[in-house]
């Protein structure tokens, strides 16, 4: 009877002692969190991803209430859980334009020559380190989706093209697909520059054709069709200046003979597979 | 039959390593043969490690063959030759064994020449150091082996640092190749010169020449023509013998530590066929305009040894070697490091050292590993190869630093043993790849921090 009577004694002595030491670090050692830090994680995504450029979500917050970045700088967010955030804050909403990942390259299969099968593992890079993959043109797409493997948002989709369609609504900017591309054919641009190069290979003239039926072939039309300085060539491609005093228009697209050079409106290759071909030479 | 005599009774190796089929049969008694002149010769601007040549040339110029087209661009970085005499009609990108599209000069041979390559020889002895190095840079001459690493920056031994021993690597381990073991049979003079000119270059005490014991022809022609300087020791046929860390262990038993060179065991290593192309250029005068290609496998009608000019088109010579029609893969190099080509519109490199040519194999497939541990045993720089390939497969690039990966030096033997047929040592060079290209941004960086800062 006694050793129960001990054993409880002995229970409720540690269990207010520890108590008792948890008490006074609450009083003592507790940290100070701004009341507004929750409210502000439950409105972010959680993701993690790392495309506002800070190392996670929380990162992000602490941020937020610090008054250093903008809650638009949070690309990932619907735009009604921005507009919250900065309604609780008080503060704009600001943020850069919206951005999206495009692929510096329209070699669709059948559309850029093959020299060889490759037969290896089926990975971007792996292939890149053998003898570059078995497609012609050494500057394009592998089309062996390390890309759609590395986007966490499903936003690339590898089309029956052997090309990854990145689909606008769901890309966040956060560059992780031009971080595995081999060949680094991703860009994050924003969404309104519309006017968009759609090749990355430096050859010229018949060179460039003999490779990709879509590759810039450098004739230099979209530099002269463009406004002002608004497109140059530069070392056989296009260059877009959407700093300069003139705004790149459509109209550098009109005379393009390969269709490497594109006015976007919402998804890069829009057309359905079975199309492409056709689609793609709509211009020729 | 050749005694084996004399060679010691448990030859030298390293420890772990494989037994691949060695299929040298074909060509290891085929004399070495001259390749015929073609119409265009390709020269990538690119052919070595380190920066590019320079080109010296405009389109239009006329060249007589040795004339230098390229100047080194930079001190990793060496000279380039024309391989015939003719008309530069381009400098342009042309495709480069890599998979790239790379700067290269475009060269039409004179059909009427003769094609003479002539050359003024230089006593090493009335050479300090530095010109010896500077000559050997100019003569373009970068390591034959495969890896095409400038000679001269080999030779340029840092302040502080000395060489006692020369080792002169011809062991051969690729299977298939034999250009090397045919330059010995038919050039020990040359291999025995050149040994005796880097010693005296570098003021060695003894030179080595490894040779793997499947090569008794070679290893009695040259202790025939060895001073008493020159060592010539059989090791033992295990792959990868060849490899100059594999062959230190072999000879001294001792090991380079790991990142560092075998001038840290005060040895300098050099291929045999760099070493009679050093002779050539002392003796004769010659730069590198041409080297000994083996052109072999099931895919070509007649395997060769062939002397070939560097930029010769490689299906130029798979058509005079008689390309069949089953021949389906075509590599650059030997079957275990070689690299696969998607055009036959490459040229032959300095550092080409076979053409093999392949017919079909079944579609490959891969299955989950195992654990069985056979890369580990096989892997002769001790490495965790199937350990590595996952760390680099989940994008882990750093933690595979940490377990060494850039020690490995992609001889292949994991993948070759690998009963699940992972491609191991794909994964392995995607690793070194993802790490160098981020150490190059990082360095990339830095130097625009620095740039920005007052």
């Amino acid at each position: 009877m006694s050793a129960v009577v001990t054993a409880v004694g002995i229970m409720t002595g540690l269990g207010l002692f520890f108590a008792s030491v948890l008490a006074v670090a609450y009083r003592f050692l507790r940290v100070e969190e701004d009341p507004r830090y929750e409210t502000v994680m439950e409105l972010l995504p959680g993701t993690n991803c790392g495309a506002c450029g800070e190392p996670g979500c929380g990162a992000f917050a602490n941020q937020l209430l610090a008054d250093s970045v903008e809650p638009g700088d949070c690309t990932v967010s619907s735009a009604g859980d921005r507009a919250e955030i900065a309604e609780f804050l008080g503060v704009d909403v600001g943020g850069g334009d919206a951005r999206v990942a495009r692929l510096r390259c329209g070699g669709a299969e059948g559309l850029v020559g093959r020299l060889a099968a490759y037969k290896g593992r089926g990975s971007c890079r792996a292939a890149a380190v053998v003898d570059g993959g078995g497609r012609a043109c050494p500057w394009g797409c592998l089309g062996l989706g390390d890309c759609e493997d590395a986007c966490d948002f499903d936003a690339i989709v590898m089309g029956a093209d052997g090309l990854p369609h990145v689909i606008p609504e769901a890309c966040v900017a956060c560059s992780d697909c031009s971080d595995v591309c081999p060949l680094d054919l991703f860009v994050v641009e924003p969404v309104e520059q519309r006017l968009f190069v759609q090749c990355a290979s430096p050859l010229e003239g018949s060179d460039a054709r003999a490779l990709c039926a879509v590759a810039c072939d450098a004739c230099g039309r979209c530099a002269l069709d463009g406004p002002g300085e608004s497109v140059r060539m530069v070392g056989g491609l296009p260059v877009i200046d959407w700093q300069g005093p003139d705004e790149p228009t459509v109209e550098a697209t009109f005379r393009c003979p390969t269709g490497a050079i594109v006015w976007l409106e919402g998804a890069q290759f829009v057309v359905p597979e079975e199309d492409w071909e056709f689609e793609g030479r709509r211009r020729a | 039959m050749i005694s084996l005599a004399g060679l010691r009774a448990r030859a030298r190796t390293f420890r772990q390593g494989i037994h691949p089929p060695e299929h040298k049969a074909p060509t290891a008694g085929l004399p070495i043969e001259r390749a015929p002149f073609v119409d265009e010769y390709v020269l990538p601007l690119g052919q070595h490690i380190g920066a590019p040549s320079v080109a010296v040339v405009q389109p239009g110029d006329d060249v007589r063959r040795g004339d230098k087209l390229a100047d080194p661009g930079g001190f990793v970085s060496v000279a380039l030759h024309a391989p015939v005499a003719g008309r530069v009609t381009a400098i342009e990108l042309r495709l480069h064994p890599s998979g790239r599209m790379v700067p290269s000069i475009v060269l039409r041979r004179d059909p009427w020449s003769s094609q003479q390559l002539a050359g003024e020889p230089t006593d090493p002895g009335t050479l300090d150091r530095d010109e010896a190095l500077r000559l050997i840079q100019h003569g373009g001459l970068v390591g034959l082996g495969g890896a095409a690493f400038p000679s001269h920056v080999k030779l340029a031994v840092p302040e502080g640092k000395v060489v006692d021993e020369v080792v002169i690597n011809g062991c051969e381990c690729e299977p298939y190749l034999t250009c090397d073991h045919r330059v010995m049979v038919e050039e020990p003079a040359a291999v025995v010169r050149g040994t005796e000119i880097l010693r005296l270059l570098l003021g060695g005490k003894r030179s080595w020449i490894g040779v793997e014991l499947n090569k008794p022809d070679a290893i009695e022609t040259l202790k025939t023509v060895a001073p008493s300087t020159v060592e010539v020791v059989g090791v033992e046929v295990k792959y990868p013998q060849g490899a100059e860390k594999m062959l230190l262990v072999a000879l001294f038993g001792k090991e380079v530590p790991a990142g560092g060179l075998p001038l840290d065991l005060g040895i300098l290593t050099n291929n045999v066929g760099t070493t009679a192309a050093i002779a050539d250029l002392f003796d004769r005068g010659l730069p590198l305009v041409e080297r000994v290609v083996t052109v072999t496998g099931a895919g070509v009608e007649y395997p060769r040894n062939l002397r070939v000019p560097i930029g010769t088109p490689v299906r130029t010579i798979l058509e005079h070697c008689g390309l069949r029609p089953e021949a389906d893969r075509v590599i650059l190099g030997g079957p275990m490091m070689g690299a696969p080509q998607k055009s036959l519109d490459v040229p032959v490199l300095k550092g080409t050292s076979g053409l093999l040519c392949l017919p079909g194999a079944p579609e490959p497939t891969e299955f989950p590993c195992i654990r069985c541990a056979r890369c580990v045993r096989a892997c002769p720089m001790f490495l965790n190869p199937a350990r590595l390939a996952r760390l680099v497969r989940a994008e882990r690039p750093d933690e595979a630093a940490e377990h060494h990966l850039m020690s490995c030096f992609e001889c292949g033997s994991c993948s070759y043993v690998c009963p699940s047929g992972i491609p191991l040592v794909q994964w392995m060079r995607v690793g070194k790849q993802t790490l160098r290209a981020e150490a190059a941004r990082a360095k990339a960086k830095a130097a625009a921090e620095a740039a920005d800062a007052p």
